[in-house]
């Protein structure tokens, strides 16, 4: 009894003394992770090499669009308020078009992760993508993860400050270079690099390039697996979209377990395949243990299934002991009965696929349907209508005719449904009261004229009257209209 | 208050020293971030209120050592913004009132300049859309007192109309009732047959008469008015100071004599120019 009282107030007293130890706030342990090769190695290389080259290059494509328009063949000038791509030309009342591929976006993301998991975190998300490219800079640099293990532990020295700054020297130019690829798409690429290193282009470019120079020198060199883990709202509510047929980087505890160090010519009875050589958590970027399950600061890059199949084969045991595979396969798996096949349609993928599909169809038929000229109306209220000496009765508008067209065009402006109105122009030469009036509208503008539109003494009708002006391309057979009304004396 | 500062175990801080019903404080150091930003703005307000004007003294307040004034930014500014303008505004002074119209540019600067002259020194009459008020023309409609070409709305506006610049507009109505030139019966008479000119009423040949001695002089001899002497046409159903028989009954008996300021004493010759423009494309100009 006495024995066990003691004993009891030991360990009780030593579990107080743990907690009253521990800080309430963890340092962050920084994650060293070890080179690896494999397969999903080569495919994450591949997809960096296809994301940056495409970041980078896309500024540099030209596109000819004839004298007066820019040749960048994707050009975002906030300036000239006009969006370039290819022969496309985005007007900002058409910014609904990026709301449509924000949802398509979002949509294809949950498509994604259902089935794969969170392929996206994993192989393309930009903070991956960086990280990865900055982290072969560290190796080629620092050498490898024991590498720079050591040399951190070690004091300052000269060979260690050199290749410290060779890092941070080399991370800034390739964060310069991001941020000024991202100002590339909003002014013209080869006048602005040239303007840029000359000192002359303007404090915005300079504000957004260091800028973003210092978020990706920032984010990649230094927070890493931080911003996923800490600042990704991602993480938080991929579990609504992951379920147990989803494809996951899993650990198949089944087989591993129980682990445990492995000399060769040691039987393999009676125990798991994990050899514990910890190669998964080295080569792991966000410094975790996939044999602990699945977890949030997961990002499924795959890594760790290419270090398990390389001590694996090293063994000479079955390969993929982490692998991708679904929960509900793993159940069956595990009972060691069959095996099950992975239902990739289910009810989830279809409504994202189906979603992915309507929304894709609603953007491309807004887009075919687009006018490549647009007209609005606006009524000046003050006055509100004016008697002339006749006893007509005139209202006045703004009308404005949009032409997004490269060329100047020629339209006719009419009323409809108000018998008897005709239409002038404010400041024209001479009496030219018809009922349709001739505008020339200037290529890639908007051209603003004031009407007056005019109903004869008989045909007033009291109060206010839904009008409708039509604008009607003279060449071709484009048409647009815009709704106003005309006012009267309530008689 | 008692204080016994110890040491807290879970967080190995000092408390305050400072409990209430057994609930001790502790007493955490500030962030070190929040520390310096404090810090950081101290030095900054030194610096500021060295700099800068900032402190209330007894005559005024301390200038600052590099001398900086709203006062003296916002002079900057206009001046900046007058010298902007000043190469069209020199336009508008050199080009005939007529010719403005034909350069685009010049035409649209001159129309948005008279809208803003216009907003601030014609509207209180004249209302902000120009349709007027009783009393005070509507500049909208196509009846002009005193005519509606861009010259003659030029000239209106520089010289004024019933005041004491030698070249402003004058005319005069008698005033028929109060002294005595007609009777009331006759106006009465006189102010029927003006209404039915605008078909409003039944002519009678005592009023016809009345018309025919009187007003036909200025108002013409089937009413249409006369522009050279400000006389307003009658036949158009357009009215300065209202339409109904009572009114038109005491526009004939006491006379009206509206006055206009002659806008060329107070303002310069190319925002007049700018604001004959504007009023002239509102709609009406001839």
């Amino acid at each position: 009894m006495a024995s066990m009282d003691k004993n009891l107030k030991e360990r009780s007293s030593s579990a107080n003394m743990s907690l009253s130890d521990s800080p309430l706030y963890a340092d962050r342990t920084k994650v060293y992770p070890r080179a690896i090769t494999g397969r999903w190695r080569r495919v994450k290389w591949a997809v960096l090499v296809l994301l940056l080259g495409i970041y980078y290059l896309v500024p540099w494509l030209r596109w000819d669009r004839g004298p007066g328009a820019p040749n960048q063949a994707i050009l975002l000038d906030l300036d000239g308020r006009r969006g370039w791509i290819f022969d496309i030309v985005i007007w900002p009342q058409e910014v609904y078009f990026i709301t449509g591929f924000l949802i398509l976006g979002a949509v294809g993301l949950f498509l994604a992760t259902s089935l794969f998991g969170r392929v996206w975190c994993g192989f393309s998300c930009p903070q991956t993508v960086w990280t990865d490219l900055f982290m072969m800079v560290e190796r080629l640099i620092e050498g490898d993860r024991n590498e720079r293990m050591r040399r951190d532990r070690e004091p300052m020295s000269v060979n260690k400050a050199a290749r410290k700054g060779a890092k941070h020297l080399v991370w800034l130019m390739i964060a310069a270079a991001t941020g000024g690829a991202w100002v590339f798409y909003y002014v013209d690429a080869p006048s602005t690099l040239v303007k840029i290193f000359r000192g002359e282009a303007s404090k915005e470019i300079y504000f957004f390039i260091g800028l973003l120079t210092a978020t990706t020198y920032t984010l990649a060199g230094w927070a890493r697996e931080q911003v996923c883990t800490y600042m990704c709202p991602w993480p938080r509510f991929q579990a609504a979209m992951l379920d147990e047929q989803s494809l996951i980087v899993t650990y198949q505890k089944w087989r591993g377990e129980p682990r445990g160090k492995h000399k060769a010519g040691d039987t393999w009875e009676g125990r798991g395949d994990c050899i514990d050589c910890g190669l998964c958590v080295a080569v792991c970027p966000t410094g975790i243990d996939i044999r602990d399950g699945q977890q949030l600061e997961c990002i499924g890059c795959g890594l760790c299934i290419d270090a398990c199949t390389q001590t694996m084969s090293k063994v000479d045991r079955p390969l993929g002991l982490i692998r991708w595979d679904t929960l509900a396969r793993q159940q069956v798996r595990a009972t060691g009965k069959g095996s099950l096949k992975w239902r990739a349609i289910r009810p989830r993928t279809v409504l994202y696929g189906a979603l992915l599909a309507i929304v894709a169809s609603v953007i491309l038929v807004v887009f075919a349907l687009r006018n490549d000229s647009d007209l609005s109306v606006q009524r000046d209220r003050s006055p509100n209508f004016v008697r002339l000496s006749s006893g007509a009765i005139r209202n006045s508008y703004t009308v404005k005719i949009s032409n997004k067209t490269q060329a100047p065009r020629q339209f006719q402006l009419a009323v409809e449904q108000l018998p008897g109105a005709t239409l002038a122009i404010a400041n024209a030469e001479g009496d030219s009261t018809t009922a349709a009036q001739h505008l020339t509208a200037e290529a890639n503008s908007v051209s603003t004229v004031r009407v007056l539109l005019t109903v004869p003494a008989g045909s007033v009708p009291p109060g206010s009257t839904p009008i409708e002006f039509v604008i009607r391309d003279e060449q071709g057979h484009e048409r647009a209209s815009h709704g106003a009304v005309f006012v009267g004396p309530t008689r | 208050m008692p204080t016994k500062i110890e040491k807290d175990q879970l967080s190995g801080t000092d408390t305050t020293g400072h409990e209430w019903d057994g609930i001790k404080e502790l007493n955490t150091p500030l962030p070190s971030w929040w520390l310096y930003t404090f810090y950081a703005c101290i030095a900054f307000a030194i610096v500021y209120s060295v700099l800068y004007p900032a402190w209330p003294w007894f005559n005024g307040h301390t200038t600052g050592l590099i001398g900086y004034s709203t006062r003296a930014e916002l002079t900057q500014e206009l001046d900046a913004q007058a010298k902007a303008r000043a190469v069209f505004i020199d336009r508008i002074r050199a080009t005939p009132i007529g010719d403005i119209r034909k350069d685009p540019e010049l035409f649209n600067f001159a129309v948005a300049g008279g809208r803003s002259a216009f907003q601030t020194t014609c509207m209180q009459c004249h209302g902000a859309g120009g349709a007027g008020n009783l009393g005070f023309p509507n500049l909208v409609d196509d009846d002009w007192l005193w005519g509606g070409t861009l010259d003659q709305i030029y000239t209106t506006i520089r010289y004024g109309v019933r005041n004491a610049n030698d070249k402003s507009h004058q005319s005069q109505m008698p005033r028929f009732g109060a002294d005595q030139i007609l009777t009331a019966a006759q106006v009465s008479a006189v102010a029927d047959y003006v209404l039915s000119l605008s078909g409003k009423a039944k002519a009678t040949p005592e009023g016809k008469k009345v018309f025919e001695d009187n007003c036909v002089a200025c108002h013409g001899p089937e009413g249409k008015g006369n522009q050279e002497l400000g006389a307003p046409n009658l036949t158009d159903g357009i009215w300065l100071y209202g339409g109904d028989r009572q009114s038109i009954y005491n526009s004939i008996f006491y006379a009206h004599a509206g006055s206009m300021p002659a806008w060329g004493d107070r303002l310069d010759d190319a925002t007049i120019k700018m604001l004959a423009i504007y009023v002239h494309n509102l709609g009406g100009g001839r």
